[in-house]
């Protein structure tokens, strides 16, 4: 029985973790290959509006999810036109990006205001999810939070593991050394750029298909943002990523509880939480950077035009 | 093919001011495409957009006082852009100032006697409430090298939680009958219109003057110059022996005051009392109008009259041709893209070369 509780808690902290992961992980790619998307929130609220949309049309949540990554990848494609192929600020194309999603998705998304679909469909295996215990919060999530574990294995492996990933991080830390040494560090970065809007995207459309699930404006709240800091939070490290975005994760489910429990705090305290506990973990992570830690990919932030 | 940037060995005057222009025309040709998506005439639209809100004396008014709030934060936040500091947190700045200020008058509401005193108290406290809110990301940024773009935004949210929770609870207008309000200021609480009957109030004033201010000294003083230094040259700065962390919390004081400063102008003037939502995005907006005017107090003074024409004009859209306010708002972000973009081509010699080869230097 307590097993239950314990089990029903765990799925709601990994399903409220799950666009975090998503988001986190595209960017932290993004980032690995030095640029700084401030965009996220940006494309994942284009991505959660043409997700519902696409997904309201097709009677597909597959095709939704599809499109809500599609919507992210165009935005990105922008943002990397912008700054890689323009070396315009990162910065201020960032905040671009955003004020333009948010204004997309508003247009994207009017006619949907209101409606409601089937929640993304739960794996169903036959004994396995039932198991006591354990069948739910292994087997019986829905393609999303799948899919975003894999992501961040594959991540992993591919920045750590390929020539590929070493190439993405060596344009990341000199792209000057590495133009030299006749990588298109262009072409690399633009893809990371778009692999970050489509992990946006498809964060977005988690949440409109499967987290809560129906569209209404400016759903993200600012998890865009939240992944931002997760990314940096993790120190570029795609197995940290998840575990920051599952510890925020669980501080959301604490704050709803609270909410719910009624604890004589005021709810808008409770509400400001993830973003204090954000500043709180900035602050923390940099005193422990003083000590030693990893800092981010050396050439984060910077233009490059490439010398003739 | 291939897409080649060469740096200009000097900036002409005449690309600097033409390229906002320029994007601006490009932002208006897709706006005017998305328009006739929507099944408006895109002629229509552009009246809407931009001629009818300076045809009438009230609208003319209206697009003032939008203006006066965007081009004071902006100005603020051009100290920050120049010197290569992220206060994308000017919102909350805002907020935090209508609300300190909005303290004042309430405070001093129902009060007999000398009261001379409470509106410029009130423009103190939110100036500096704005300012104070500034320093929370820009000492954790100078003490322990916390990025200030997350901070900063970060504390956007919880100064309007902040002020949520004061409208509700300790400030609320015990014979509101519940509503989330604070009570009505007092007239003496409230900045003194400009005309008889109409609604321009002290505030653009205000706001004049402290952008006024702002151009002399990041024109005319050696703190402008260590700003502009810094942003254009860190290097040359360091020796010269400007102080990064000094800077860093000038910079950081002057947009956060602004922006508190522009909030308590807003509530003093406009508003005259304090409720759940006292801004629509001006701390977000300035960004725009920042980058649109270039960084430059003349340029973002033409930046602010041009957003807020928009907005206004965006707002009479959505009643007369029932266009959505997004409209404005991706318009609005997209130009901010074109600006920057555009600005490639004040920077660089932009070519295209056909083929892989790179352009070989013609030396």
């Amino acid at each position: 029985m307590t097993l239950d509780i314990v089990q029903m808690v765990l799925v709601t902290v990994l399903t409220a973790a799950t666009p975090l992961i998503l988001a986190g992980i595209g960017e932290l790619v993004t980032e690995r290959a030095g640029v700084l998307n401030l965009g996220v929130e940006g494309m994942m609220v284009l991505g959660a509006a043409a997700g519902f949309a696409v997904a309201m049309q097709t009677g597909s949540t597959g095709l939704g999810a599809l499109g809500g990554a599609g919507a992210g990848v165009l935005l990105a494609a922008l943002f990397g036109v912008l700054t890689v192929g323009l070396a315009a600020n990162q910065v201020a194309s960032g905040l671009a990006l955003t004020i333009l999603g948010l204004g997309l998705s508003g247009l994207v998304g009017a006619s949907y205001v209101g409606m409601k679909r089937e929640p993304a469909p739960h794996l169903a295996l036959p004994g396995l999810t039932d198991l006591p215990g354990i069948g739910h919060l292994f087997f019986g999530q829905d393609a999303f939070v799948y899919a975003a574990l894999v992501l961040v294995v594959a991540v992993w492996w591919f920045l750590g593991r390929t020539r590929a990933g070493l190439t993405l991080r060596a344009v990341g830390d000199d792209h000057t050394a590495t133009h030299a040494l006749g990588v298109k560090v262009r072409k690399v970065r633009f893809l990371a750029v778009l692999f970050g809007g489509a992990c946006a995207g498809l964060a977005g459309a988690y949440l409109s298909l499967a987290y809560t699930p129906f569209w209404a404006p400016a759903m993200t709240a600012g998890r865009g943002w939240i992944a931002l800091a997760l990314v940096v939070f993790a120190s570029w490290r795609p197995f940290r990523v998840a575990a920051g975005a599952l510890l925020f994760g669980g501080a959301t489910v604490l704050q709803l509880h609270a909410q719910a429990a009624g604890l004589g705090l005021p709810g808008q305290l409770l509400s400001a939480m993830p973003y204090l506990a954000t500043i709180l973990a900035l602050v923390l992570l940099s005193l422990g950077r003083r000590r030693g830690g990893s800092p981010g990919p050396a050439a984060l932030g910077q233009v490059f035009t490439p010398s003739r | 093919m291939r897409l080649d940037l060469i740096p200009r060995a000097r900036r002409s005057p005449w690309l600097d001011a033409l390229t906002p222009v320029l994007a601006f025309a490009l932002a208006v040709l897709i706006g005017g495409i998305a328009v006739s998506a929507l099944g408006v005439a895109p002629s229509q639209a552009f009246l809407t957009y931009f001629v009818a809100p300076l045809s009438e004396v009230w609208s003319i008014q209206e697009v003032a006082l939008k203006a006066a709030p965007l081009a004071l934060i902006a100005t603020g936040l051009a100290f920050c852009y120049r010197a290569g500091l992220w206060n994308i947190g000017a919102e909350g700045q805002y907020v935090v100032g209508g609300l300190a200020g909005g303290i004042v008058a309430i405070a001093a509401h129902g009060m007999e006697g000398f009261s001379l005193w409470v509106l410029p108290a009130m423009l103190v406290a939110g100036t500096l409430a704005g300012l104070a809110y500034a320093m929370i990301p820009a000492l954790l940024k100078v003490r322990l090298g916390v990025s200030e773009i997350l901070t900063s935004l970060m504390l956007v949210y919880v100064a309007q939680l902040l002020l949520d929770y004061m409208v509700r609870g300790p400030l609320r207008d015990p014979k509101g009958y519940n509503f989330p309000q604070s009570v009505g200021f007092d007239s003496f609480a409230r900045l003194p219109y400009l005309m008889e009957g109409e609604s321009l109030h002290a505030g653009v004033l205000v706001a004049a003057l402290a952008l006024a201010l702002a151009a002399l000294v990041l024109a005319r003083t050696l703190f402008g110059f260590e700003v502009r230094l810094v942003g254009t040259s860190p290097r040359a700065a360091r020796f010269a022996g400007f102080s990064q962390a000094r800077l860093t919390l000038a910079v950081f004081a002057i947009s956060g005051g602004a922006a508190g400063l522009a909030g308590i102008l807003e509530v003093a003037g406009r508003i005259g009392q304090l409720q759940p939502e006292i801004s629509p995005g001006y701390g977000f907006t300035a960004i725009i109008v920042a980058f649109l005017g270039r960084l430059s107090p003349p340029g973002i003074l033409i930046a602010a009259f041009v957003i807020a024409l928009t907005t206004i004009g965006g707002e009479n859209a959505q009643i007369d041709l029932k266009l959505p306010l997004d409209l404005t708002r991706a318009f609005q972000g997209l130009l901010l893209g074109l600006v920057l973009g555009a600005d490639v081509i004040a920077r660089c010699h932009v070519r295209l070369v056909p083929g892989g080869q790179a352009a070989r230097p013609e030396v």
